[in-house]
């Protein structure tokens, strides 16, 4: 195995924090600005605290990113321990201890939560892979493709760069089919979606890209007004 | 009324308040609850209207009366109780707060009331006798409030429809709703505005304004409205965006009004959260930018004057005067 340095070890446990998304605002921790610290030790010992914009934000979405993060970063080769934690939130004592003690929701939240949080996560993956479509033919639309034209497209036939990208990551969450030669368009289920039935999809689509987007606007002003701008991890 | 461009506007504020968040009257929750919403008025209200903490704690009534009706053009407006007994022991701001002040001022004010199902069949009937007392005709529902070991309730259990039943057996017609962060259960959408579904469909002859528009939930609301013709949206948090993220908000009218349309829209401040002056005078002055109207259409006179104050004028029966044009708001409802 090799042996990093620790300012390499840093960056490889930066670069894996940055895999860890907001779930329903569908984008990584380390560009919301999320990360207020991430230190690493001579030991491989990795120091991470997190923070969000309200002191009431959503304690389900708050402990995915935690454990998330704490799975991300001890995956990292050479790191020997994590400790991982959530400032200044109304569970972050609940959430920091059942981290730790590695307890899954339901236990960290006894008689408060009634099962784990996969459907949650599934509901927030099913709404950004629609958003994630209706960027993807927004940009296609200004490109000159008519509405009518979408439904016979492949993923190949997308021009490379962010918005296809944060398409396939969704869909492969989904377990929907990347391969290029695939339908551009699918329902949840994996069927393509016909010309017929694909304006109201996207329409629908639209609203769900809006709301992604003003909220997650709304949560960066947040975290600025509670924290300022300058004091965040890189 | 607010005059601009040779148009009127009658004003009514949808959803006020008069809290009491001082250190003598929180707790540890109470504190992080008044700092949220702080951190919603530093952040989205333009440098000038923001508030020294210790104010925004606690104002008094004359900075009630002259912020609303002495400059904030507002011709009515409507008191939304948030009770919150868990986090602020005397009470945020319950009806009999806000009654003291609109007795003392009934031609200003709409006090509203609230319920809450977990108080059962004993707080069915202190429910009834507040509507009497106070003659209310409007509610409003905050499902994310702790109650003891419980973390909020839902618009479709079945104790919440034998409180309905009651609004309906008392003409009380008007049910906001705070759809905002539940706590519990904690595995669930904590947003998740389904149960409006249920309560709008189970009674066609309330109505239910959800504040905040189902934000962050927008799409799940609109998905609801669309369906359901008694279903509102309540601008509250929404309309100060117009403010710092004016293409956002842009985006988040034009969906209201694709999916809604402009009769079921309606103004609110928020206030002390937010101040009405510069909000009405930036929703009369605002359009849909350009780029947009293609997608969007433009916001007209008329659609203004119906989200500023007729279509809640239209729901609480408030007489609109004479010089206000009034577009056939009576017709489309």
């Amino acid at each position: 195995m090799p042996t990093s340095t620790e300012s390499d070890l840093r960056a490889d446990a930066w670069r894996a924090l940055s895999t860890v998304s907001d779930p329903e605002l569908d984008e990584p921790v380390t560009e919301l600005g999320f990360v207020a610290e991430l230190s690493v030790d001579s030991a491989g010992a990795v120091r991470v605290r997190l923070r969000l914009p309200t002191y009431f934000c959503a304690p389900n979405f708050a402990y995915l990113m935690v454990t998330d993060a704490y799975d991300a970063v001890a995956a990292v080769d050479g790191v020997e321990s994590v400790e991982v934690r959530l400032d200044d939130h109304f569970a972050s004592e609940e959430i920091n201890a059942g981290i730790a003690a590695k307890r899954g929701f339901a236990d960290t939240f006894s008689g408060l939560a009634d099962d784990e949080l996969h459907q949650l996560r599934h509901e927030f993956w099913r709404k950004a892979h629609l958003a994630a479509q209706d960027r993807v033919c927004r940009t296609l639309a200004s490109t000159g493709y008519a509405a009518e034209d979408l439904a016979g497209l492949r993923l190949c036939d997308v021009e490379p760069g962010e918005e296809l990208d944060r398409l396939l990551r969704r869909r492969s969450d989904l377990g929907l089919p990347t391969a290029p030669d695939q339908p551009l368009l699918v329902a949840e289920d994996g069927r393509p979606l016909g010309a017929e039935e694909l304006p109201a999809h996207l329409r629908f689509a639209q609203a769900v890209r809006v709301s992604i987007d003003s909220n997650a606007s709304f949560c960066r002003g947040l975290l600025r007004t509670r924290y300022g701008d300058d004091d965040t991890a890189t | 009324m607010y005059e601009k461009d040779g148009e009127r506007y009658f004003i009514v504020d949808g959803h006020v308040h008069f809290w009491d968040a001082r250190a003598e009257n929180r707790n540890y929750y109470g504190k992080g609850f008044i700092d949220c919403f702080y951190g919603y008025h530093s952040n989205l209200s333009p440098p000038e209207w923001v508030w020294p903490k210790e104010k925004f704690d606690k104002y008094t009534e004359q900075d009630l009366l002259h912020d609303l009706f002495e400059i904030g053009y507002v011709d009515k407006a409507i008191f939304l109780p948030t009770y919150l007994t868990d986090f602020f022991p005397g009470g945020f701001n319950t009806t009999e707060q806000d009654a003291e002040i609109a007795r003392r001022h009934p031609d200003k004010f709409i006090l509203n009331g609230a319920f809450d199902p977990r108080d059962g069949e004993r707080g069915l009937e202190e429910f009834e006798s507040l509507v009497k007392r106070h003659k209310l005709k409007g509610i409003k529902l905050y499902t994310a409030e702790w109650k003891g070991d419980s973390k909020g309730w839902k618009l479709s259990d079945p104790m919440a429809h034998r409180y309905l039943e009651k609004c309906r057996e008392l003409g009380v017609t008007n049910i906001h709703v705070h759809k905002g962060p539940t706590i519990w259960p904690l595995n669930r959408d904590a947003f998740d505005v389904a149960d409006i579904d249920d309560a709008a469909t189970a009674f066609p002859d309330l109505n239910f304004i959800v504040e905040h528009c189902g934000l962050p939930r927008l799409e799940d609301f609109c998905w609801i409205a669309v369906q359901e013709p008694n279903v509102y949206a309540g601008l509250a948090v929404a309309i100060p965006f117009i403010y710092s993220r004016p293409r956002y908000f842009a985006q988040i009218i034009g969906e209201l009004l694709y999916w809604l349309d402009e009769t079921r829209i309606l103004f609110a401040s928020d206030y002390a959260i937010w101040h009405p002056k510069w909000i009405v005078e930036q929703f009369v002055d605002f359009q849909i930018p350009e780029d947009m109207q293609g997608e969007y259409g433009t916001l007209t006179p008329d659609i203004k004057r119906k989200i500023l104050g007729l279509n809640a004028a239209s729901l609480y029966d408030i007489e609109v005067p004479a010089e206000v044009p009034q577009p056939a708001v009576a017709a489309a409802l």
